[in-house]
């Protein structure tokens, strides 16, 4: 056992983990504030990609500069996507939510693979590289984890220092005590559907500045993030940021004991297992 | 029950014999294509109705006993000769095994966590086939021609694939009746109205639960064995597919969930549109959009699907469909 190879690929894990956990915390909020899944989260981390892609691409800007359109445009989409697809069926059963996020995942994929084709994209970015013995850090992904934790600190900061903010958390812990207190219940439920949604779509963008992408490519991250976000707790978004750690650490070491392609057995199982034992979260209280 | 005065039932069952019968009788190969997936959707809407419809579990993974009956019946007929027939009906105990040593557990979950947790093991078991190395690992497994020989050549062997397919689909219908008009259904229908109250009343929730999920994995274990018999060839991606898995969801949301006619009829319409949309020059890159959209509006604004709806609009009609 080399401890070298064991600490580089630790540092690794832990640092694609703050990027999957972006994700996982727009999912989070989401199911924290209105108890919905949303299925459509893997097809907006790809267009989140793609926005990013484009704005490097097609505008020639700087791909960071994409980031902030993905934000903005993220909000917006989630809101629409709110109004669309989710207003009406807010108060229904679960399947009914499953399945009308699930009818926004297939219409994205729909248009977007024929808009886009499932051809795999990348974005050629160089920021250089850090090396130190065995460790070698790409600077690429150390900006991508200094983006994850100021989004994350600007979500904590909005969440809890602003009267907005406040607000989503209180229709979080009761809608209807919320709405007593003359908190515009519609509102703060679209607008927590955007943040969410926004909150996918910069983890898109970052991931697109660190591997190649396709249309298709969400899904994978939409899993990671269910497992994240159960690891963490359903509707915690501090468990979901230490989720991602998590499993991005667990990803980064159980390479170097068992062949790549046993790691996702071993985190859907993981999975299953503490939906079953406790389903609150590693974090959650009991 | 007197089986002679269930008219619904006889007619039902008359009714997809004799579309069974017309590839049969034309002896058309591309009609016999057409009505093997018609008949495989049916099968799998069927069965995910019995546990989502009449209980009230979203089994969003449950795909992953199509995969399982077809990959235990698969390597069977390859590594050990074993005839198609006795390979099904492994394939489908193998299932119906596995899904009651999982039910026991998952089954106590409620809501969300139910239907998230069968994605988990949807997920967890195509990835732990695509590394089993005696299931062929990530390539799978495909037949020598020499496998057909026993059936008479290819030709004979892919109509008998079909004439497994038209048995399964009567027998899956029969049991979704039988199931829907016995006690054990009505204990079912209990439970997903309420659980609690249910089980103040005497029924005994996971003993039911777990028995619908047991005959719900039984039949498309089945279908995945005579679909990839017919297919000559496994991989772990198209046999655990999460997608088909939610359009089996989104066919019993159209016909209509918690009746037996609506998923028989939800996996007509959805078959036929889907393929009329995949051939039609215009929407063939569109299917999935439309499919979406479809989809969206049922959830929205027809949430009893056809056949619901049209029990909700007449007293005869919800006399007659069951």
């Amino acid at each position: 056992m080399n401890i070298e190879a064991l600490l580089a690929s630790s540092i690794d894990g832990l640092m694609l983990g703050f990027v999957y956990g972006l994700a996982a915390m727009g999912l989070t909020l989401i199911f924290g504030v209105m108890k919905v899944i949303n299925l459509g989260h893997g097809p907006i981390i790809a267009l989140g990609m793609f926005i990013v892609y484009l704005v490097a691409t097609q505008l020639g800007l700087n791909p960071y500069l994409g980031l902030v359109i993905a934000l903005l445009l993220g909000l917006a989409f989630g809101i629409v996507v709110y109004f669309l697809a989710v207003h009406r069926v807010i108060n229904a059963p679960e399947l009914t939510t499953l399945l009308a996020t699930f009818s926004v995942n297939l219409m994205i994929i729909g248009v977007g693979t024929v808009v886009f084709t499932t051809t795999p994209r990348a974005l050629a970015i160089d920021l250089g590289t850090w090396q130190s013995g065995v460790i070698t850090v790409l600077g690429t992904k150390a900006v991508a984890v200094v983006i994850a934790v100021i989004v994350t600190g600007a979500l904590y900061a909005f969440l809890y220092r602003t009267r907005v903010g406040k607000s989503i958390r209180a229709v979080a812990n009761n809608r209807a005590a919320a709405e007593l207190m003359g908190i515009n219940s519609t509102w703060v439920l679209a607008l927590s559907f955007g943040i969410g949604t926004m909150l996918a779509m910069i983890s898109g963008g970052l991931l697109a500045t660190l591997f190649s992408f396709t249309i298709l490519s969400g899904g994978i991250y939409e899993l990671k993030s269910f497992v994240i976000v159960v690891l963490g707790g359903l509707g915690n978004p501090t468990g979901a940021l230490v989720g991602g750690i998590v499993l991005g650490l667990l990803e980064g070491i159980t390479t170097i004991f068992i062949p790549v392609g046993w790691v996702p057995v071993i985190e859907y199982v993981v999975f299953v297992l503490i939906i079953l034992v406790r389903p609150t979260g590693l974090l959650g209280a009991r | 029950m007197n089986l002679w005065k269930q008219p619904f039932l006889w007619a039902t069952l008359l009714v997809i014999l004799v579309f069974a019968l017309i590839p049969i009788v034309t002896g058309s190969a591309a009609l016999r294509e057409d009505w093997l997936l018609i008949l495989l959707y049916l099968v799998l809407a069927s069965s995910i109705n019995i546990i989502m419809g009449y209980t009230g579990y979203v089994s969003f993974g449950h795909i992953v006993y199509f995969g399982i009956g077809g990959y235990v019946a698969f390597f069977l007929i390859q590594q050990a000769g074993m005839h198609l027939v006795f390979a099904t009906l492994i394939g489908g105990l193998v299932a119906v095994l596995i899904a009651v040593l999982i039910g026991m557990p998952v089954l106590r979950l409620r809501g969300a966590y139910f239907a998230l947790a069968t994605i988990g093991i949807n997920e967890a078991m195509r990835n732990f086939v695509a590394n089993f190395e005696p299931f062929g690992g990530s390539v799978g497994m495909f037949f020598n021609y020499e496998v057909y020989t026993a059936y008479g050549g290819a030709k004979d062997a892919l109509w008998l694939a079909y004439y497994g397919m038209v048995v399964v689909a009567l027998a899956v219908v029969a049991t979704s009746f039988f199931v829907k008009k016995s006690k054990f259904g009505l204990g079912l229908m209990a439970i997903r109205e309420d659980q609690d109250v249910a089980q103040v009343l005497g029924i005994d929730p996971a003993r039911h639960k777990v028995t619908a999920y047991a005959i719900s994995a039984f039949f498309p274990a089945l279908a995945g064995a005579l679909f990839f018999f017919k297919n000559g060839v496994i991989e772990p991606g198209p046999a655990f597919l999460l997608h088909r898995s939610i359009e089996g969801l989104v066919m019993v949301m159209l016909g209509g969930y918690g009746t037996v006619l609506g998923p028989i009829v939800g996996a007509f319409v959805y078959e036929r549109l889907r393929s009329f949309l995949i051939t039609n020059p215009t929407f063939s890159s569109f299917h999935l959009f439309i499919a979406g959209l479809l989809l969206l509006l049922i959830v929205l604004f027809v949430t009893a699907g056809v056949v619901g709806w049209l029990r909700q609009k007449s007293p005869t009609l919800r006399r007659v469909l069951e």
